[in-house]
């Protein structure tokens, strides 16, 4: 195993990607995630990629549309107002069955809001993201080590599916340095016969576009996609357990929150509660069978977020009302406690579901 | 098994980060689980920063520093803010020329070192932090593996700048061998 070192979760997401073969970053800088923009102003013009600093977040997005287009690993990073702003070119890419890596390191919103840790673009980001009937594949890494990893997976399953990627963080996990270890599996290589690259006058020309005016044929192209929506359901979900085994609370929580849930379990399991966490590494597709199963053994599952309460109806979708599913959050910037989820954990154990 | 939580605050521009960052190195050197966390923010830039880290033998969860074991107070909006957030037995250090009053707690371990001013008398005077955490590592054992602490400030002394390092160690040692209250 090589050398651990300690990074800062946003320069773990670009070193990643340069790992995964991206040689095109667009950007416009918004804080907590200017540093993924400025490693790759350092490091881009060394390795003969491009970097580039855009005049807006919807020219960076369309920009990484064109590269897409080209059949080129490409990425862009933002943060919630943002993502906001990259929306229309993101629903583009969609429509246009574009593979690209997007980055949103969350503050709180809505609106210019702030600039601490937040989870509450959840609903932008696991329900499309802007409009139309589309999906991205949203990857919520919980350590320096899997802001690295996933975005080689990012990479790896936008191109294997045509679609974007977008690594869900918050400026906590943007901002934190853990060790991290860069020798990991490398993103493979997938085919691009659809890419415009010019057809050297030997094949038919291939044309990237979201424009369907005849409305049989958008419907078609829509249904066809989310046949793929359902291969990647059944195929990618990810997520990882914690002391589920003989639980009879369940925490659910992702990044920053399941760190956070953590130390409450440790404590809760001195106490002698029976307690886990059920930590989504893929928010969509949402591991809706994990907790589904969780509900025929746990009395109470308690969604630690931070923002109003977003995840807490895909987990109320998964388990369809068998128990009650209540919420220990905080948001606009501000971080649950480990005391808030601990309290939350023994209301729980003693029959309160408010 | 132990967990050391580990908060430093003062200005921006005091080095509460690299003290942060070296601590951290320090700990991955020494084999262990470590995080490190800034505030990040406008508050950098004059008001009071602040940087978690974290040391453990175990998984860190976590990675925010609520209640600290050990404190390192670089100004007095710092120490007003965090000494009550102590754990009971911890330790708070105390830039002394920055600060001058007494920590009030009776319950931790209190540590003065006129870090800014030791800085200033031998001409390093950016290098207050570094004193200071010579001190903490001291008072923390960190320099049962001095070599460890070398190899930390070795990692976050930039290659660039690799003509500090001994002057950095020098900052170190000074705060390591203060021997005040």
């Amino acid at each position: 195993m090589s050398e651990k070192v300690l990074m800062k979760g946003n320069e773990a997401i670009a070193e990643a990607a340069i790992k995964a073969g991206c040689r095109h970053y667009f950007g416009y800088p918004i804080t907590p995630q200017t540093e993924i923009a400025a490693y790759m102003a350092k490091r881009m013009p060394k390795i003969g990629g491009t970097f580039l600093q855009a005049e807006s977040e919807i020219a960076a997005i369309n920009m990484v549309y064109g590269v897409s287009a080209a059949g080129k690993r490409v990425m862009t990073s933002s943060s919630s107002p943002g993502i906001s702003l990259k929306g229309e070119g993101i629903s583009y890419m969609a429509g246009a069955d574009l593979p690209a890596l997007i980055v949103n390191v969350q503050r709180g919103g809505p609106g210019l809001g702030g600039i601490q840790p937040s989870q509450s673009d959840y609903f932008q980001a696991t329900k499309g993201g802007a409009h139309g009937d589309f999906h991205m594949i949203v990857l919520a890494p919980a350590s320096v080590q899997e802001m690295a990893e996933l975005t080689v997976k990012g990479f790896e399953l936008a191109d294997k599916y045509r679609v974007t990627s977008m690594i869900l963080a918050d400026g906590t996990m943007g901002q934190m340095m853990e060790p991290v270890s860069l020798d990991f599996e490398l993103a493979e290589e997938v085919e691009k016969p659809w890419a415009v690259t010019g057809t050297k006058m030997g094949r038919k020309h291939n044309i990237v576009n979201s424009l369907f005016l005849k409305p049989d044929q958008l419907e078609k192209t829509n249904i066809e996609r989310f046949e793929r929506y359902e291969i990647i359901k059944q195929n990618e979900v990810r997520y990882e357990e914690y002391l589920m085994e003989d639980a009879e609370i369940c925490i659910a929580a992702f990044g920053i929150a399941a760190r956070v849930a953590r130390n409450a379990i440790d404590e809760a399991r001195k106490q002698g509660i029976k307690v886990g966490l059920i930590r989504p590494i893929t928010l969509w597709p949402f591991p809706e069978k994990a907790f589904a199963d969780a509900s025929n053994k746990v009395k109470q599952i308690i969604s630690v977020e931070l923002s109003m309460g977003q995840m807490i109806e895909d987990i109320r979708l998964s388990v369809n009302g068998k128990v009650p599913v209540t919420l220990c959050n905080r948001t606009g910037g501000m971080i649950p406690s480990p005391e808030q989820v601990l309290k939350a954990i023994i209301n729980a154990n003693e029959g309160g579901n408010e | 098994m132990s967990t050391t939580q580990y908060l430093f605050a003062g200005f921006g521009g005091q080095g509460i980060l690299f003290s942060g960052k070296v601590l951290a190195y320090k700990g991955l050197t020494d084999g262990k689980n470590v995080s490190w966390l800034p505030s990040y923010g406008p508050e950098m830039r004059g008001g009071t920063a602040s940087c978690s880290v974290i040391i453990s033998d175990t998984a860190v969860g976590s990675p925010i520093v609520e209640k600290p074991d050990v404190l390192v107070a670089m100004n007095l909006p710092s120490l007003d803010l965090y000494e009550e957030r102590v754990k009971s037995g911890g330790i708070i250090f105390v830039d002394s020329s920055l600060i001058d009053r007494k920590v009030k707690r009776t319950d931790v371990t209190a540590y003065y070192i006129p870090a800014t001013k030791m800085a200033s008398d031998n001409n390093i005077s950016k290098l207050a932090n570094v004193i200071l955490l010579g001190k903490v590592l001291k008072e923390t054992n960190g320099f049962t593996n001095e070599q460890g602490v070398i190899d930390a400030l070795k990692k976050v002394i930039s290659a660039k700048h690799a003509d500090m390092l001994e002057i950095n160690l020098n900052a170190l040692k000074l705060g390591r061998d203060y021997k005040g209250e």
